[in-house]
């Protein structure tokens, strides 16, 4: 297993570093990595610093963050089917980020269009609680976040339906579709605190998560608070999905497939599965977000597209793998 | 030093009592088993116990903290759930989840209860691909590895073959020896009779009868509770009790 991880370690670095050097720019490998370091302006230190840079940094954080949310939401509901996006922050941190494009703050300053998905995602917070209640089981808390996601989304489409604007529309279509290119480093500063604080707070529910294994009631007389582990989960998975919504759009497939390839791997084990899942989420984000790249360098490729084009396959090949040991 | 007191514990569903007022009281030393018909509140009194229902009166375990009464109390819920496919060894080991982590102590205890519930063999098996009953075995030496005084069990036989129940019955008397001590639900009145030291009663959530097997298990109280007629005898082998026949 701890050459799993290292496996894993090693090709996130990988592709990190891949990621940095792969661009419409064609620089020379010493040339892009001294760029990385040097101060003073010139036009390969700027593609390097402001563009390649900011983009391998949010790969690696959007990625590790949905693979992680993904991880814990599983392990939390005890269900291998539930997504980060299942308490409905995505969706409404998607909702922000559409009033913002439509009403046109997005184009007041820099970082109103993320400012105002982060502004959802902690909207969706506040109403999941106050719908599933305190005290409320995994069940109200899946039936809240399906309302609240649909009521989102059923939000989302009434913008774009009475857009008076074609280009409007078309932006919010396209941001929808989630992507990575063009953002800046302060798109990184923005979303940064909010990933490391979610990730840091799913990663404490590591042993509890393990204890869930053998069902609420055992968990609770192993010594597991289950008000507060939702509590944390709940919070955990806001955060860090909400920033990467923010700075990156929605961007589907990537927490449902990387713990279900991973968990076989990990002994099934919750805990191991954590951060496994970051990893693994990190470099399949990497990877999509080189492929766009590299395959459709003039066309724009939305990175959100190409991860479910390839999740939703990949899926399909695990589901037809899984048929006969399941029955 | 009673290790589970219960004082005129009421656990409501709605405003329907499922456990009315019991007050039960269990020290060192004793298996006590919890018989009642389906729906008696056997499972509502366990749970109630340990503050995983909200309840009246009190209770020694629900006014612990969560981790503190980890230490004091290990519990089977009659659910076996089992969700991801980790291995029996790593089922065992989350009983140790609530001690202080101590590699050595803790793979001591999680081979010693595999050995007591006779699963050497299985260490290394994925739990979710055994059978039912193997898996009741992994979760009870679950609780076992949890090294607690009291062990509160809710039908921790049911479902397990005739040798694995006369087994689990003999593991939960070795813990009372020990000056441990076990409540287990349980419908099996015959090996009730044989193994435990104490059976208590429930009938609609009140205890009806709490004592000696032989004293609790009246052609009275039989009949009036459980609507049978049972067989008792006494053996080389210890006590003999069979239900024979329904008597409404």
């Amino acid at each position: 297993m701890t050459r799993v991880f290292w496996l894993l370690a090693g090709r996130v670095a990988l592709l990190f570093f891949a990621s940095l050097l792969i661009g419409p720019a064609a620089l020379g490998l010493g040339e892009s990595l001294s760029a990385l370091f040097r101060g003073e302006g010139g036009p390969v230190v700027l593609v390097m610093q402001e563009i390649r840079l900011p983009r391998a940094v949010l790969g690696l954080m959007v990625g590790a963050a949905l693979g992680l949310s993904g991880a814990a939401m599983q392990g939390f509901l005890r269900n291998p089917l539930a997504e980060p996006g299942l308490v409905g922050v995505s969706s409404t941190a998607a909702l922000g980020a559409v009033l913002a494009l439509q009403s046109g703050v997005a184009a007041a300053f820099a970082l109103a269009l993320p400012l105002a998905a982060l502004t959802g995602a902690g909207v969706s917070v506040l109403l999941i609680l106050l719908l599933a209640g305190p005290r409320g089981g995994a069940l109200s808390l899946i039936l809240a976040g399906i309302a609240i996601s649909a009521l989102a989304g059923a939000l989302t489409s009434l913008v774009l339906n009475l857009s008076p604007n074609p280009f409007a529309a078309m932006e919010i279509v396209y941001w929808m579709m989630g992507s990575l290119a063009d953002r800046s480093m302060e798109h990184v500063w923005l979303a940064a605190p909010f990933m490391v604080l979610g990730m840091a707070v799913l990663l404490a529910t590591a042993r509890n998560l393990d204890a869930l294994t053998l069902g609420e009631d055992a968990a609770q007389s192993l010594g597991v608070d289950l008000n507060r582990l939702r509590l944390m989960v709940v919070l955990g998975t806001a955060a860090a999905v909400g920033a990467s919504v923010a700075v990156a759009g929605a961007v589907g497939f990537v927490g449902l497939v990387i713990p279900h390839l991973l968990r076989p791997l990990m002994g099934g084990r919750p805990s191991l599965l954590l951060p496994a899942s970051a990893l693994g989420g990190a470099a399949m984000l990497l990877a999509a977000d080189i492929a766009v790249r590299v395959i459709a360098p003039d066309q724009d490729l939305k990175l959100g597209v190409l991860t479910a084009l390839v999740g939703a396959p990949f899926f399909l090949h695990l589901i037809w793998r899984l048929r006969g040991v399941e029955a | 030093m009673n290790l589970l007191s219960l004082h005129s514990l009421t656990v409501r569903r709605g405003e329907c009592p499922v456990v009315d007022g019991v007050t039960l009281s269990v020290g060192p030393g004793e298996c006590v088993g919890l018989i009642g018909p389906n729906g008696a509140g056997k499972t509502s009194l366990l749970r109630g116990a340990l503050g995983l229902l909200p309840h009246e009166g009190t209770s020694n375990l629900s006014r612990m903290a969560p981790a503190a009464r980890a230490l004091q109390a290990a519990f089977l819920p009659q659910g076996r759930d089992i969700a991801w496919p980790v291995s029996v060894e790593d089922v065992v080991s989350l009983g140790r989840g609530p001690h202080l982590r101590n590699d050595k102590a803790d793979a001591a205890a999680v081979t010693r209860a595999l050995a007591r519930m006779g699963l050497e063999s299985y260490r290394h098996r994925t739990a979710t691909q055994l059978s039912g009953g193997e898996q009741a075995r992994v979760l009870i030496a679950r609780c076992l590895a949890q090294d607690t005084p009291l062990l509160l069990a809710d039908e921790p036989v049911a479902g397990l073959d005739p040798e694995a129940q006369i087994k689990t019955m003999q593991v939960f008397e070795g813990l009372a020896r020990e000056g441990r001590a076990v409540v287990a639900s349980i419908h099996d009145l015959g090996l009730a009779a044989r193994h435990c030291t104490r059976l208590v009663m429930l009938h609609q959530g009140r205890l009806v009868a709490d004592g000696a097997p032989r004293e609790v298990l009246t052609d009275q109280n039989l009949a009036q509770v459980f609507g049978v007629r049972g067989y008792h005898a006494e053996t080389e082998d210890g006590p003999v009790f069979l239900p024979m026949g329904v008597v409404r």
